[in-house]
């Protein structure tokens, strides 16, 4: 540095040393993601499930329909590797075409209360005023119905006929814990709207005379929405439960429709004699949810910068 | 005399206090309550006060992120509260803002590409959608930015640099005026100096006109033209940099400008400190009369109960605006002129280095 | 002051150990070096630092964030987490005893009673959940084993010494009763509670108001001499250090680089970096200044530069400064200065 220094207005040009290129905080989060052991167990499990979901017939070409009496309550073999059930039902297969009731249902449930509890989230945190207030107490009484007991109350008035076909049904668990699911992640929205606004980045859009809509779409949202994401995952989890626990009452998905809650009900009356038969469908429920607890887990590691 | 660009006008901004289970109104924090001035063209208007003066939330209310609650702002002759949808947009082009936390004011997801551009994408008619890339690096290039760093994001940077992002987003329209909420207060010594050289450059080259919003009596002093003195949601004292800090009519600005520690040890002794009792009463329930008769040595009956009002009163080189019924010069500091120093022997115009005292080392000294 | 006198005869501190200063000394740091260890690479905050502090002095450490400056007085303290931060070598010595060597359970017992500490941020030093006077007495009851309202009736009188107003009455109030000012005089008042040796302020007045600024800087003056304490006084304030401090400590990049009595280092500072950061500060009594700003950044800790840490910003700087760290050498009576060019700056 020279004399010109004196008078240095353009003299901080070196940034601090070492970032060469471009570094965004998702790419950050990738990063320390991509290192973590648990994200690359549970993204396993959850490509495994996925895949069961969508094609079946990869990991079996066994008709999950197809009943075999004679051999009812056979052990695990060659030819049935996870046994039979009651039915004479081979297990392996139902418990791979089991997984895709739950996974549709989970899914489902997720992305609706993400749009909704979301949308309802931005605009009470974002607006104030008298549409928080209204938000807010709805969230408040939907808060105080848990979600099993909204789903067995809301089955139970709506029951299923026996004929009702199984998109229906699915269908109907997935608007149950839609309806019950999205005042949590509402309320958790809306508090994390309220720490984005009033950072000065937004006041300067506002400055700049920005429009609401593009305020949230640029600069609310994507700083709002991590912690959402991260309970939406772990949500997924409870979800497929919530929906194994409806069938196992009896009130979810019913036989014929194949799902592990149906699968674990029927096994119930057989557990001291051939406890294997409850076995499989309620280890893969535990690892279903568990992989996606886990998923959430891992990202919110990521996300938390005081982690790193 | 230049031109008025902005003039406020008796501006009032009180804040609802809500209580009880009811959630009703109990009181107002009074947090501007009748502050008018005026700012002229090309010039810098300082503000300073304490926290809890209303100082920032003036700026926000010039910005118009407030709405006053009572008192106009006329900005290049348009009445600006008076302004909606597209004519507000437009009026938001010529009067833009820096903050004070360069960390809270980039948003960390976008890179410095988009902040500095997002000007552009709010009022796409200044430039044009392929020029963008290059306007972008201009303004980087002006702040004194690398303008390869485009695709970098804030937390790349330092504060100081991050503080120069934010004052390119905030002269990218071009605007006429920019308001500075303490843009330097958050920054090293060593990095402040190179902010408020860039800020004192860019007002050369683009004739802006400052609203520089402070605690720092000394930065406001060196780079104000004008200054305005705020306690408690008002204006003690308003007028050119020498009326305020060489002759001091307000008490309060006569304290404030005591308590300023100079870095120079050898005035230890030599300079006169007024200590003020107690500490700035709540603005939800300001003192009557003169606000500051609470803390005044010089209060007397009258101050609790009349307003003093911001009038023009002797200061003994002529008058400025002062609102004291004691109003009285009093020279707090002593004012040495560098201004004729050339850059070269820039020795911060010490002393004369015979005065100085007797140098001890340990218990005995002070 | 009646309440001091005696506080300083009950100083057969209950501890059992005592400690007595050698001529005055209380305080010598040698050598100090800390690093901080990081999952991105090792981040050397304080690389070989020396000093003394005698009694009634009042050492300033002036220094930018990212200096060392907090650093240091964390480690004298030893509230530094260990784990991250790791001493790999250096003493600090109080009253002659190395206090890094010294067991926890004594060294513990340093903490009130011989050094103690006064944070930037009253609210968050605070408890919240506790009244002011409860969390003053606590100080003797710990420490001096006095029941509860002795301890109490003590506390009331520390806080009529550091000039809290109605003391009596708001003993029992809440920390965010308090303002900003009075929060940081009840920091100071359980500070000094066990009247120690030696005080260190680290960026006292940083968040407060100007005027309050000054009632307090006066207030721990008055409180200094009154009590001789040695004191440390950290910040970045170039203002606040020409007004109380008798020798100043100039950091850099965990590094003295200047040392001097303060009427020197500001008539002529020794150490480009001083030089510069005086040249850069606008002040309150000058008009028509022109500010000569220091280019570039402070260094990453974890890249500090060759040689002379400085030397990227430094317009003095040789190809000498590049490759030699100058060492803290005695440039004129009673100062040093860790520059090649320190006559030049000196006398430039």
């Amino acid at each position: 540095m020279t004399e010109a220094s004196t008078i240095a207005v353009g003299a901080e040009t070196s940034a601090p040393a070492g970032h060469d290129e471009a570094r965004s905080l998702t790419s950050d989060a990738w990063r320390s993601l991509k290192k973590n052991p648990i994200f690359w167990v549970s993204m396993a499990l959850i490509v495994a499930f996925l895949l069961m979901a969508v094609w079946p017939s990869l990991f079996t070409n066994v008709d999950p329909a197809e009943a075999v009496l004679k051999q009812a309550r056979e052990r695990p073999s060659a030819n049935a590797w996870f046994g039979r059930d009651i039915q004479g039902y081979d297990i392996y297969s139902r418990t791979i075409y089991g997984a895709r009731a739950s996974i549709l249902v989970g899914v489902f449930a997720s992305i609706a209360t993400v749009l909704i509890g979301g949308a309802m989230g931005v605009i009470a945190g974002y607006y104030g005023g008298w549409l928080d207030a209204v938000v807010s107490r709805v969230t408040d009484i939907f808060f105080a119905i848990p979600l099993l007991l909204g789903g067995i109350l809301f089955m139970a008035t709506f029951p299923n006929d026996v004929d009702s076909p199984y998109l229906l049904v699915v269908g109907k668990v997935v608007l149950v814990l839609s309806i019950f699911g999205w005042p949590g992640l509402a309320r958790l929205m809306r508090s994390s709207v309220l720490q984005v606004k009033p950072n000065d980045y937004v006041q300067a859009a506002r400055a700049l005379g920005a429009t609401p809509w593009r305020i949230i779409r640029a600069h609310v949202l994507p700083n709002a929405l991590a912690p959402m994401i991260v309970v939406a995952t772990i949500n997924l989890g409870v979800f497929i439960s919530v929906e194994a626990t409806l069938s196992f009452l009896g009130i979810g998905l019913t036989p014929p429709a194949i799902s592990w809650g149906v699968a674990i009900s029927d096994a119930i009356v057989a557990l001291r004699t051939t406890p294997h038969i409850l076995l499989f469908p309620s280890l893969f429920l535990s690892l279903a949810v568990l992989a996606f607890i886990m998923l959430g887990d891992a990202v919110r590691d990521a996300f938390d910068p005081k982690s790193r | 005399m230049a031109e008025a660009i902005l003039t406020a006008t008796d501006l009032v901004k009180y804040y609802p206090i809500k209580g009880g289970v009811l959630r009703r109104k109990v009181g107002d924090v009074k947090a501007v309550d009748g502050v008018s001035f005026e700012l002229l063209k090309g010039e810098t208007l300082g503000i300073v006060g304490e926290s809890g003066c209303g100082k920032s939330t003036l700026g926000r209310l010039l910005m118009r992120l407030e709405e006053p609650t009572s008192g106009s702002v006329v900005f290049d002759g348009v009445d600006m509260y008076a302004q909606k949808g597209r004519a507000m947009r437009k009026l938001r082009r010529d009067i833009q803002i820096v903050f004070q936390d360069p960390y809270t004011s980039l948003n960390p997801r976008k890179t410095v590409g988009d902040i500095v551009g997002e000007p552009f994408d709010i009022h796409p008619d200044v430039v044009p959608r392929k020029g963008r890339r290059k306007a972008v690096q201009d303004l980087l290039d002006l702040v004194g930015l690398n303008p390869e760093h485009i695709n970098r994001y804030p937390h790349q940077f330092s504060g100081g640099q991050r503080q120069r992002i934010g004052i390119a987003r905030g002269i990218a329209l071009n605007p006429k005026v920019l308001i500075c909420d303490e843009p330097v207060s958050a920054l090293d010594v060593s990095v402040q100096a190179q902010v408020v050289n860039l800020m004192e450059k860019l007002q050369d080259e683009l004739g802006l006109s400052y609203i520089f919003i402070a605690h720092d009596l000394s930065v406001v002093r060196h780079i104000s033209d004008r200054v305005g003195v705020m306690y408690l949601g008002k204006m003690a004292e308003l007028g050119e940099e020498d009326d305020i800090y060489g002759r001091p009519t307000h008490p309060y600005t006569q304290a404030l400008l005591s308590a300023v520690p100079v870095p120079d040890p050898t005035l230890r002794d030599k300079k006169e400190q007024i200590v003020l009792k107690g500490d700035v009463p709540s603005p939800a329930n300001p003192p009557s009369g003169c606000r500051f008769h609470t803390r005044c040595w010089k209060a007397q009956d009258k101050c609790k109960t009349d307003i003093p009002l911001l009038e023009l009163r002797p200061d003994g080189a002529g008058e400025h605006l002062s609102a004291c019924h004691f109003a009285q010069p009093r020279e707090i500091i002593e004012t040495i002129d560098v201004s004729d120093l050339a850059d070269g022997d820039l020795d911060t115009g010490r002393r004369d280095t015979a005065s100085l005292e007797p140098v001890g080392d340990g218990p005995a000294d002070s | 002051m009646t309440t001091s006198e005696t506080m300083a005869r009950e100083s057969a501190k209950s501890s059992g150990q005592t400690y007595k200063p050698q001529d005055g000394l209380l305080l010598e740091v040698e050598d100090l070096h800390v690093e901080f260890h990081t999952p991105d690479g090792i981040a050397r905050a304080i690389n070989g630092v020396n000093f003394d502090l005698f009694e009634g002095q009042t050492l300033a450490i002036l220094g930018e964030s990212g200096s060392g400056k907090s650093v240091t007085a964390q480690a004298i303290m030893g509230i530094l987490d260990m784990p991250p931060a790791v001493i790999p070598k250096g003493q600090i010595r109080y009253c002659g005893q190395d206090l890094l060597t010294m067991p926890d359970e004594q060294r513990r017992r340093t903490r009130g009673p011989e050094i103690s500490m006064v944070f930037q941020d009253a609210l968050s030093s605070l408890n919240p959940v506790f009244p002011v006077g409860w969390q003053i007495a606590e100080m003797f009851r710990v420490h001096r084993g006095m029941n509860k309202s002795d301890a109490l009736e003590r506390a009331v009188k520390l806080m009529q010494r550091v000039q809290i107003p109605a003391a009596k009455e708001r003993v029992g109030a809440y920390p965010h009763q308090f303002s900003g000012g009075m929060r940081q005089r009840i920091m100071i008042a359980m500070a000094i509670a066990l009247d120690p040796a030696v005080l260190i302020a680290d960026e006292p007045t940083t968040a407060l108001d100007v005027t309050v600024q000054a009632q307090i800087m006066a207030l721990l003056q008055e409180l200094q001499e009154e009590r001789q304490m040695g004191l440390i006084l950290i910040t970045h304030d170039l203002g606040v250090v020409a007004n109380v401090a008798d020798k100043i400590a100039v950091m850099y990049a965990g590094r003295i680089v200047e040392r001097a009595d303060v009427y020197d280092l500001y008539r002529q500072p020794g150490h480009p970096y001083t030089k510069g950061l005086l040249e850069s500060i606008p002040r309150l009594d000058q008009k028509g200044q022109q500010l000569a700003a220091i280019g570039g950044l402070p260094p990453n800790l974890m890249r500090i530069p060759e040689g002379c840490a400085f030397n990227p910003r430094c317009k003095f700087a040789q190809d000498v400064c590049r490759e030699d760290r100058p060492a803290l050498l005695e440039v004129a009576p009673g100062r040093e200065s860790a520059c090649h060019f320190a006559e030049e700056v000196l006398h430039g």
